[in-house]
């Protein structure tokens, strides 16, 4: 069946119907990773939003139990070519299957690289996929124009607290939309993490005297997430060590007062290095974020920059100056993506024991 | 951390001489190196034995020495030059070895050199088996239960501890020299005996054998503060058991999931770290495919094949980003010369599939085996870009230039299903040909794999291919009938997957022009996509090509500047060598300098041509018609260089016409009668130039009659070959019967040459012609005599025995020829001298493999020369004087370099048919100096044991005696077969007689196992029985290390060499002040 993605540039792709055959619209946001195709999909961070895979070849190893949530999140995904047969020893089913069962409209078979190229150029755009061919462009337009990704993490975040067991310190996980690795990551090292919903008041969290406090990644525009904002603030003002990661470092920048900004086309994918600005050290970070901290806009007393993007000098982290909160933009979870900054939860560890 | 300003002068080791397992790759490395080196304002001495390099120009080092690549050389060189550092990692395991040598005996230490870009402690670490393993064990990285062992007894004992198969692995050896795997006791005795005699240690390392396991292969930089990358992952698509570089290899790999790729990622990383590695390095996975189980098979601390390799696949410089490492800069201070707005410091995402194919050389040694191991045995390869993998696959199988062009090349059609399967069980060259084939007959993707251990993603993309040549198969009928063709859509699918034309007309029927024009009404044409390092994230501004159907394009058109194309010549292979990559790269430079927009079309991943920055635009591309055509329909060019690049460029001459694009220096109908036996024996008439006696038949009865009337000795070969291949002599009717079926099996459609073969001194000269005036740097003389490929004989210049009057006659011929053929450009001409006789024996009317050669012994530029000259200018304006230049006043030694030892069963002896894979330089002022030098370059050092084998053919045996005499002089003791040992006697020289092979021992073959001989000269009869007699000898003797001779005249310029010349005082030759 034939599909066609239309972007609000009136642009228009056309190409093969994948997953469902619903029509969406979403803001479209391209990835690099050329492997974790399932992590990306199950990454709330991509909820209210469609993904492009710039590697062109996707599903050759098919489903493999590496999803990073319960669900795929992404309203729709783009491909250049999905491979029609899955080959890997931990292979539960095909990449397709997946995408009808997860209800998700996508298209293939249309050059991703143009249309990478595009949003790379424009920035950022809305788009429609659709499988009706009769559609008619003023019709769409405006539609897409009028798009707003919204209140996304009240969509993505669980709705009852839990707890993954553990025998170390005792850590509060906001979950924004978190990536399941963040809360393995610190079982891996021990710890007993309580898993609450966004909209969790910071009194109820402090009341249950965590020795830390981790703040997840997740979708949408930072500044929307208002409430959550004024929460973190309270939780700032306690000793409680603090670590987060994506919109969660953002939403702590804002808290203190910093401001975020949406960037042309976003970083998502496993190639970006980042720079310790302490160590001098370059790591290759996994990335998913559209929006950034504006460093000049922090009160340089309230915290000081610890990592920059190398490639185009963003703020990639913060060190809060007198306090144990340390956040980065960037992903030490990886899942897909590089492992090399995972040394970071164990920074968060050697805090928490610091502070006891 | 900023450069080290300490570092003022740096020596680059190169890698001497192209073997099979050290190729192009380390002079596209080296020169990305040097200049690197240079742009930081250091000054770079280089050292290389190889001439063909583009690294060993002058405008690439400051100073450069076309030396031997010895311990004595370097020490001698450093006490010279005085460099303060030695750079040895871009100049592969040659230059590694020096270096670890150079340290380990206290030279560096004593002189206070440094080597740069990794240490001796990381060396020894990544290269002893012992260190190797116990620092893998260290950090917990997995090895392959393994042990090394120093004797044979061990190595049994090891072995079936751990269970046969095994594979064995001798440290310190090129492209796994020697090693193997072994299935029973015998084998693995066999391999051992060998492997511990090759191995510079004696070490042989014994392995379990993960053999069918995915072979995963990662790049990684490293700079000194610690930050590590990775460039890229490879997949080899044939598992663990064949070399990698025999293997068909894709980037990045395919089958792994997030958590295998990070898993390799993360321990690759740890490796480089714990290694301590500065600069680039390679490590080798074997990953179990049905759990996470993996071993660490190899490291290689330097750059190397596959990074040459990776540099390519995404665009990332890891050759120039490794020097400017060496200097101490961290990653983050070098910038992505690509993008030129991100750094060094971030990994390439592909938004492409990458394929390699080796180029084996089964076509040029018909008896070797083809079968493929962990022993590499190819020359050279083929790398393709697309943006799916069926169509980089068929890319790159056309760019193999082996007449195939789809997986329908080589029929196994007429195999029963039984013969196909035992047929996959065999590992070869055509194994994806076979998988096809079962593939069209039903055999599901389980059996195929449960025999191949091929992954099944790789078998249905196969299948893929096997599916739409049958759909357009089905389309034949409808063609046939005139009711129609082939809808668009197929049309457009089938090109997606990149059918050329040419197989798309020969499955359906259609005209291939019609497929073409077809596919025009329809739209499809070839779109052109950017290598950008960064999958589009960022704007880039290199314009480093590849095609894809059904995309946008993104190749503009550029105007203003004139503009043009220069073709590659494609995979390394014997006959046609990294020689056309220095004229190709040299002739875009020339260009450029005139003011011309160059476009370089190349296909070979390990040459500086494919460098984004030696043309102004570079297309990744298969040099076939259908995919230059493509090129020149959006890029328009104002002409084509197809003078440059060997037989690869000159072949689509005729094509490039036909598009309209004019051939700029000499014409095509030209070159044509320079081939055309029947024109250019009316041209040679004209110009009353004699040439051997000979005709043109087709038949072997009208060969014999022809043979007959000239009288035996004759010359026999195929028209339009490369590098002498199919060219026997005959001595007789037997003879002729047996060639001739040979020839008609590998090239039917052509006529066959029969010539009057004269033994005389074979001559060789390259000119360049402006269509009046030449001009001819120097005449060169091969010490061998006419019999032996001018390829494979050691050349002189200049020529010693030539009289002033024979340089003369050469001269004019040589002017009257390039008139005649009105040559605008480079000639090269071979001529036999007898007496005072000159005879024509071949023209070529273009660039050849002596130009490098040439070009730099005597310091004259012939590339650019003649690259000025196709432009319009006249010798007279370019500064040098008409005619034959005069000679220097010293001498070089060009020397063929083998590979023999890599390939089984091959024969070793010399004849018309071409079989070096490189050569290397001996320059000195004194022809014997020269000539030493030469033969050290090439790896013949001696003496050593002083024990020699002689055993000629008849008419060697005078020639014989005052060779053996002149060894005795020097110490040799002789042993001889019967005949030779007899004639010795007779002459005064001692000799011991042993046994030939087939008599009772002791013989012949105990003497070379015994590891005792230093040196084997064989030449065996003339004619059929060529290459039969005493092949397991000089088999036996080639694979376990001891040098060969089958000519009687490399004998006596060997001895030559040896008499008068001390290794410790060699005269060091700076070739850049020439």
């Amino acid at each position: 069946m034939k599909a066609f993605l239309i972007l609000e540039d009136g642009t228009v792709f056309e190409g093969t119907s994948i997953g469902s055959a619903r029509d969406m619209i979403s803001e479209i946001v391209f990835n690099t990773s050329m492997t974790g195709y399932l992590e990306v999909l199950t990454d709330p961070s991509y909820a209210g939003q469609a993904v492009v895979m710039t590697y062109p070849l996707i599903g050759n190893y098919g489903v493999t139990p590496d999803m990073e949530s319960e669900k795929a999140w992404p309203d729709g995904y783009i491909v250049r070519e999905l491979s029609r047969v899955a080959s890997n020893f931990r292979c539960e089913g095909e990449l397709e299957e997946f995408l009808v069962k997860q209800d998700i409209p996508g298209i293939a078979g249309i050059d991703t690289r143009a249309l990478t190229k595009l949003l790379r150029e424009k920035g950022t755009m809305n788009g429609m996929i659709t499988t009706n061919a009769n559609f008619s462009l003023e019709e769409v337009l405006p539609a897409l124009q009028a798009y707003k990704v919204g209140d996304v993490v009240s969509k993505v975040t669980c709705t009852d607290t839990y707890i993954l067991e553990g025998k170390g310190p005792r850590v509060a996980l906001m979950d924004f939309g978190a990536k399941k690795n963040i809360a393995r990551s610190l079982n891996q090292r021990g710890c007993h993490v309580t898993v609450y919903p966004a909209d969790t008041a910071a009194e109820e969290i402090i009341q249950s005297k965590p020795d830390g406090i981790m703040l997840s990644n997740g979708p949408g525009d930072p500044q929307s997430c208002t409430s959550i904002i004024k929460e973190i603030k309270k939780l700032s003002d306690t000793t409680i060590p603090i670590f987060a990661i994506c919109l969660g470092h953002q939403l702590m920048a804002l808290a203190h007062g910093a401001k975020t900004y949406k960037l042309k086309y976003g970083h998502r994918g496993g190639n970006h290095p980042v720079k310790d600005l302490q160590s001098g050290r370059v790591y290759i970070s996994s990335q998913n974020h559209g929006y950034a901290v504006d460093y000049s806009t922090m009160d340089p007393a309230a915290a000081q920059e610890a990592f920059v993007n190398v490639n185009d000098g963003t703020n990639e982290g913060l060190t809060y100056t007198g306090k144990h909160i340390f956040t980065v933009q960037f992903h030490p979870e990886a899942c897909p993506g590089p492992q090399d900054s995972g040394y970071l939860f164990d920074r968060f560890m050697d805090m928490m024991k610091g502070a006891e | 951390m900023p450069k080290n300003n300490e570092i003022k002068k740096v020596l680059v080791i190169g890698s001497g001489p192209i073997v099979i397992g050290q190729a192009a790759e380390f002079d596209y490395a080296g020169t990305q190196a040097c200049r690197s080196l240079k742009e930081e304002g250091l000054e770079v001495v280089l050292l290389n034995s190889n001439p063909a390099t583009i690294m060993t120009d002058k405008d690439i080092a400051d100073k450069v020495y076309i030396e031997p690549l010895t311990v004595e050389v370097v020490e001698q060189l450093i006490l010279k030059e005085r460099p303060d550092s030695v750079l040895p990692t871009l100049g592969g395991q040659a230059a590694l070895n020096l270096a670890m040598e150079l340290e380990e005996n206290g030279f560096l230490g004593r002189n206070h050199v440094r080597l740069i870009g990794t240490t001796a402690e990381t060396i020894k670490k990544a290269e002893d088996r012992l260190e190797f393993k116990s620092t893998m064990e260290k950090i917990g990285e997995p090895c392959a239960a393994s042990l090394v062992v120093e004797s044979v007894e061990d190595g049994v004992k090891f072995a079936e501890s751990i269970g046969y198969p095994v594979v064995l692995r001798p440290a310190y050896t090129l492209g796994g020299s020697g090693g193997g795997i072994a299935h029973n006791r015998h084998q693995l005795m066999e391999i051992l005996e060998n492997g511990l005699r090759l191995s510079r240690v004696g070490q042989v390392l014994v392995e379990r054998c993960i053999a069918g396991w995915k072979e995963i292969e990662y790049e990684v930089m490293r700079d000194a503060a610690g930050n590590c990358i990775t460039v890229c992952n490879m997949e080899n698509i044939d598992p663990v058991g064949v070399h990698t570089g025999d293997s068909i290899v894709v980037a990045p790999s395919q089958t792994l999931g997030d958590k295998e790729y990070q898993m390799l990622r993360t321990s690759a990383l740890n490796i480089i770290s714990e290694l301590n590695i500065t600069g680039g390095c390679n490590v080798q996975y074997a990953l179990h495919p049905d759990t996470f189980e993996y071993c660490v098979i190899e490291v290689n601390p330097r750059v190397s094949r596959s990074s040459a390799l990776a540099s390519k696949a995404t665009g990332y410089p890891i050759a120039k980003v490794a020097a400017k490492i060496a200097l101490g800069y961290t990653l983050d201070e070098i910038k992505n010369a690509v993008t030129k707005k991100t750094y060094a410091s971030f990994e390439p995402m592909l938004d492409y599939c990458v394929v390699k194919i080796p180029r084996l050389p089964f076509d040029k040694f018909i008896s070797a085996k083809r079968t493929l191991t962990t022993q590499m045995k190819a020359t050279g390869e083929v790398m393709s870009i697309c943006d799916n993998f069926e169509g980089a696959l068929m890319k790159a199988i056309r760019s193999l230039e082996q007449h195939v062009d789809s997986l329908l090349s080589y029929d196994f059609s007429r195999l029963t299903r039984e013969d196909l399967l035992e047929e996959l069980k065999r590992v070869d060259d055509q194994r994806i040909w076979k998988i096809a084939e079962a593939v069209r007959r039903g055999i599901s993707y389980k059996i195929i794999h449960d025999i191949t251990k091929i992954d099944i993603w790789f078998i249905d993309k196969i299948a893929v291919l096997v599916e739409m040549e049958q759909a357009l198969k089905a389309c034949a009928p409808r063609v046939a009938s005139g009711r129609g063709g082939i809808d668009a859509g197929l049309l457009k699918e089938a090109k997606r997957l990149e059918f050329p034309d040419h197989v798309i007309a020969s499955l359906t029927g259609l005209e291939e022009r019609k497929v073409h024009d077809l596919r025009h009404e329809y739209g499809i044409r070839a779109a052109y996509k950017m290598v950008d390092t960064c999958a589009a994230e960022f704007a880039a501004e290199t314009p480093y090509y590849y095609s894809v159907f059904g995309s946008e394009n993104e190749a503009e058109k550029t105007e203003g500047r004139k503009k043009v194309l220069v073709l590659g010549s494609g995979p390394i292979r014997i006959g046609q060598g990294i020689e056309f990559d220095f004229c190709s790269v040299h002739c875009t430079w020339a260009f450029a300098k005139e003011g011309y927009e160059t476009i370089i079309v190349n296909n070979n991943p390990e040459t500086v041509s494919t460098d984004f920055d030696i043309a102004d635009k570079l297309y990744f591309e298969p040099l076939t018609p259908e995919d230059v055509e493509s090129i020149v329909d959006i890029e328009k060019p104002d002409g084509a260089v197809v003078q440059f690049g060997g037989q690869t460029a000159i072949k689509l001459t005729e094509a490039l016409m036909k598009m309209g694009v004019p051939i700029l220096g000499t014409k095509a109908e030209d070159v044509d009668a320079a081939e055309d036996r029947e024109l250019f024996d009316r041209i040679l008439e004209e110009c009353q130039i004699p040439r051997p006696k000979g005709d043109t038949v087709y038949t072997a009865e009208e060969a014999k009659k022809v043979a007959n009337r000239l009288g035996y000795p004759v010359l026999v070969r195929p028209s339009y070959v490369l590098g002498g291949q199919g060219m026997q002599i005959a001595i007789n009717d037997h003879d002729i019967d047996e060639f001739i079926g040979i020839i008609n099996r590998i090239a039917q459609d052509h006529p066959i040459l029969v010539d009057k073969y004269l033994q005389g001194k074979e001559i060789e000269v390259d000119a360049v012609c402006d269509g009046e005036e030449i001009l001819i740097p120097g005449i060169m003389e091969h010490i061998e005599r006419a019999g032996i490929h001018s390829g494979d004989s050691i050349s002189v210049y200049p020529a010693q025995s030539l009289t002033e009057k024979t340089k003369q006659t050469i001269e004019e011929y040589t002017r009257r020829l390039a008139r005649s053929l009105h040559v605008i450009g480079l000639i090269n001409i071979q001529f036999i001298v007898c007496g005072e006789e000159v005879y024509v024996i071949e023209v070529n009317p273009r660039s050849s493999r002596t130009v490098p050669y040439i070009s730099k012994v005597t310091g004259i530029p012939i590339v650019p020369l003649a690259a000025k000259v196709i432009i319009g200018h006249k010798i007279a304006e370019l500064g040098y004087t008409k005619g034959l230049q005069p000679e220097a006043d010293y001498f070089a030694v060009k020397m063929p370099v083998f590979s023999f030892e890599k390939i089984r069963d091959a024969d070793i002896s010399l004849g018309p048919e071409m079989k070096s894979t490189g050569e290397c330089l001996g320059i000195a002022k004194t022809f014997d100096e020269a000539l030493y030098k030469a033969f050290l370059g090439a790896g013949i050092k001696l003496p050593k044991f002083n024990n020699m084998i002689l055993t000629v053919r008849d008419e060697d045996k005078p020639q014989a005696v005052e060779i053996g005499r002149r060894f005795e002089k020097i110490g040799y003791r002789i042993f001889a077969t019967a005949g030779t040992a007899q004639a010795l006697k007779k002459g005064g020289v001692k000799a011991i007689a042993v046994n030939k092979i087939e008599q009772e021992t002791p013989n012949l073959m105990d003497l070379i196992l015994g590891h005792k001989i230093d040196l084997v000269i064989d030449t065996p009869p003339q004619g059929a029985e060529h290459g039969k007699d005493g092949f397991v000898i000089r088999r036996n003797a080639v694979e376990t290390g001891v040098n060969v001779l089958t000519a009687i005249d490399t004998a006596e310029a060997l001895i030559t060499s040896l008499e008068n010349t001390d290794i410790q005082k060699l005269t060091l030759v700076n070739i850049a002040e020439i």
